[in-house]
């Protein structure tokens, strides 16, 4: 729904304008102003000067490339691959330095990797190359530290929605008489309450979203790892639960790595964005996103960082179509890659 | 109109039975078989009243239900320990579970001849074989059901960090729980074939001698009746105790697709 055909549609005209690099270029040469387009009529002044400094502002200022040392980084992952089965290559040279505090959505085309990165991050999967510390500390399987929620809720069924969350508490030695009321404390923050003792399969999709969020913010970690949580949620309620993890992250300020592969719910929630490529897996831009929160999924600006990044997964797509001497065996695709990574990074699954 | 329809099934069942009642007490008066060796339903309630009157249908049942819930109890708390290291242990799973397979191939009752040179004419001979019908079955059930435990709840078990106790009563426990009861109706059943077959095999009261006395008396009402006793016991606990557990459990887990 929120999804126009005309975002699937041609690009704009003034092609070299939307890259990256061209609009640095031009802020370089004009630190100032953006340059008057020529040969336009001008009826009054200040609107016009309004519009293209708001333009100058989504275009130029929105969209940043992202330099984190890797010193000064809480989560730090470099020259890490990884192949599966000795064959395909999931990761290839990845290096990623995330602050502490930042909203971190890794972005692409399936069989890009960017699940790989965050099973990787988790400690759930151990790269065949690289390094992932966090912390400055090697990662070598789960820890206490870190937290991953998956696409499912993923709550074990048998308990209560107070049970889910007691029972991560009790998992991270929370005392006893501590459980409860802070298990009722982050019910109250998802806004579950009233339904703490409600079994999981007695609640709609979003509300096991939420109690699964619950349970992932009661145990307090210090990195929340989400893979595309709200990718099986239907559009409308996943809208709402984006603007709801936006309000939370802007309480709690936790750092977050995001894995996604729709444009929008990247920008719509991250202070960063990641954009991966597959064949190998690896990353091709990293960019800061410069929009004030909270962020309103219509909100024009956002529109059109959807466009922009759209039109470079899309170059990402096209530059690595023609796979030159190919030295591993790479997995059929059911449709030409263009067509299909376009549609999939504007729709779900 | 759930309801409704729950109604006409049970409308139909019983009227089923009552059917072939009527066919059995009809073929009985028809005389082709003498009617000491083909009685009616009538002379069969008969029987059953007689028996149930002397107390001997209830000392019989308290017997042999005694031994069963004795040699089960053991069954279960064998089985599932047993199935649960074979789910998790390599060396379980490697070199036990072979042996458990194989050994569940062998029909419970031809350990009889075995339990008898090893137990004499005792009460644990009988147990044994009940025992070595059922806790095969329960350890096999049990190793499926924990086989089969959702992944996802693993990993989600894993990034919060459950280990060690907690994790095997509070998550794999739990999560195989629904598989580990159809394991327990399956091992249930098990152990009671195995237990009238050891029953009907050497004399040690029950429900078993009873119909060994039935058949030596020629008291061919007495046989049936004992049958039909055994029928209702089994499908009581069947029905009665299994199903709603079952039933329960499922519809707690969210199995049942009940909103």
């Amino acid at each position: 729904m929120r999804h126009g055909p005309s975002r699937g549609g041609p690009r704009p005209a003034n092609d070299s304008q939307w890259t990256l690099e061209g609009r640095q270029d031009a802020r370089r040469l004009a630190p100032g102003l953006p340059p008057l387009p020529s040969g336009t009529h001008v009826p009054s002044l200040w609107p016009m000067l309004r519009a293209l400094l708001g333009r100058w502002r989504s275009s130029l200022r929105l969209l940043r490339p992202a330099h984190v040392e890797a010193d000064r980084a809480k989560i730090s992952v470099s020259q890490l691959g990884h192949r599966y089965g000795n064959k395909v290559v999931a990761l290839k040279d990845v290096d990623l330095n995330v602050r502490s505090g930042e909203f971190v959505c890794l972005l692409g085309p399936s069989g890009c990797g960017k699940s790989t990165l965050l099973y990787a991050l988790a400690g759930q999967v151990k790269p065949t190359g690289g390094a992932v510390s966090i912390d400055g500390r090697r990662i070598t399987g789960p820890g206490p530290d870190r937290l991953l929620m998956f696409q499912e809720a993923a709550l074990f069924p048998w308990l209560s929605v107070r049970g889910n969350v007691t029972f991560a508490l009790a998992a991270r030695g929370v005392p006893r008489k501590e459980r409860r009321a802070r298990a009722e404390q982050y019910i109250r923050r998802v806004q579950l309450q009233g339904f703490e003792d409600a079994l999981p399969h007695q609640l709609s999709g979003g509300m096991k979203m939420r109690a699964s969020l619950a349970r992932a913010l009661s145990v307090d970690p210090a990195v929340l790892l989400m893979d595309e949580p709200f990718g099986s949620l239907d559009a409308q309620t996943r809208i709402h639960m984006q603007e709801f993890l936006q309000s939370i992250w802007m309480r709690t300020h936790k750092t977050v790595v995001f894995v996604t592969h729709d444009v929008h719910e990247a920008l719509m929630l991250g202070t960063r964005v990641v954009l991966m490529a597959p064949r190998p897996g690896r990353i091709v831009r990293d960019l800061e996103v410069h929009l004030p929160m909270p962020r309103h999924p219509d909100d024009a600006a956002l529109m059109e960082m959807v466009r922009h990044v759209q039109g470079l997964l899309r170059e990402v797509e096209q530059g690595s179509k023609p796979p030159e001497p190919p030295p591993v065996r790479v997995p059929p695709r059911p449709s030409p890659p263009t067509v299909h990574s376009v549609t999939e990074s504007v729709r779900g699954p | 109109m759930k309801r409704e329809g729950r109604w006409k099934g049970h409308a139909q069942k019983l009227g089923l039975v009552l059917l072939l009642l009527a066919a059995w007490e009809g073929l009985s008066r028809l005389g082709i078989w003498s009617p000491h060796l083909f009685p009616g339903p009538v002379t069969v309630a008969e029987s059953l009243g007689r028996m149930t009157a002397d107390g001997r249908l209830w000392e019989a049942t308290l017997r042999s239900l005694g031994r069963l819930a004795r040699a089960y109890l053991l069954s279960v708390a064998i089985g599932i320990p047993l199935g649960l290291l074979m789910a998790r242990l390599a060396f379980f799973r490697n070199a036990v579970k072979p042996v458990v397979m194989g050994l569940q191939a062998l029909p419970s009752i031809c350990w009889l001849p075995l339990a008898l040179l090893w137990f004499g004419l005792t009460d644990a001979a009988i147990l044994f074989v009940v025992v070595m019908g059922s806790v095969l079955g329960i350890a096999i059930a049990t190793e499926d059901a924990v086989n089969g435990v959702d992944p996802q709840l693993l990993r989600v078990a894993s990034t919060l960090g459950v280990k060690g106790v907690r994790f095997q009563f509070g998550v794999l426990l739990p999560a195989a729980l629904p598989g580990i009861v159809t394991g327990l109706k399956l091992g249930w059943s098990f152990a009671w074939r195995a237990l009238l077959a050891g029953e009907l095999l050497f004399v040690s009261g029950g429900l078993g001698q009873l119909l060994t006395i039935g058949r030596e008396l020629m008291d061919v009402p007495q046989v049936m009746a004992v049958m039909v006793a055994i029928i209702l016991i089994g499908i009581t606990v069947d029905r009665v105790l299994f199903q709603t557990v079952e039933v329960r459990l499922r519809r707690r887990w969210g199995l049942e697709g009940a909103m």
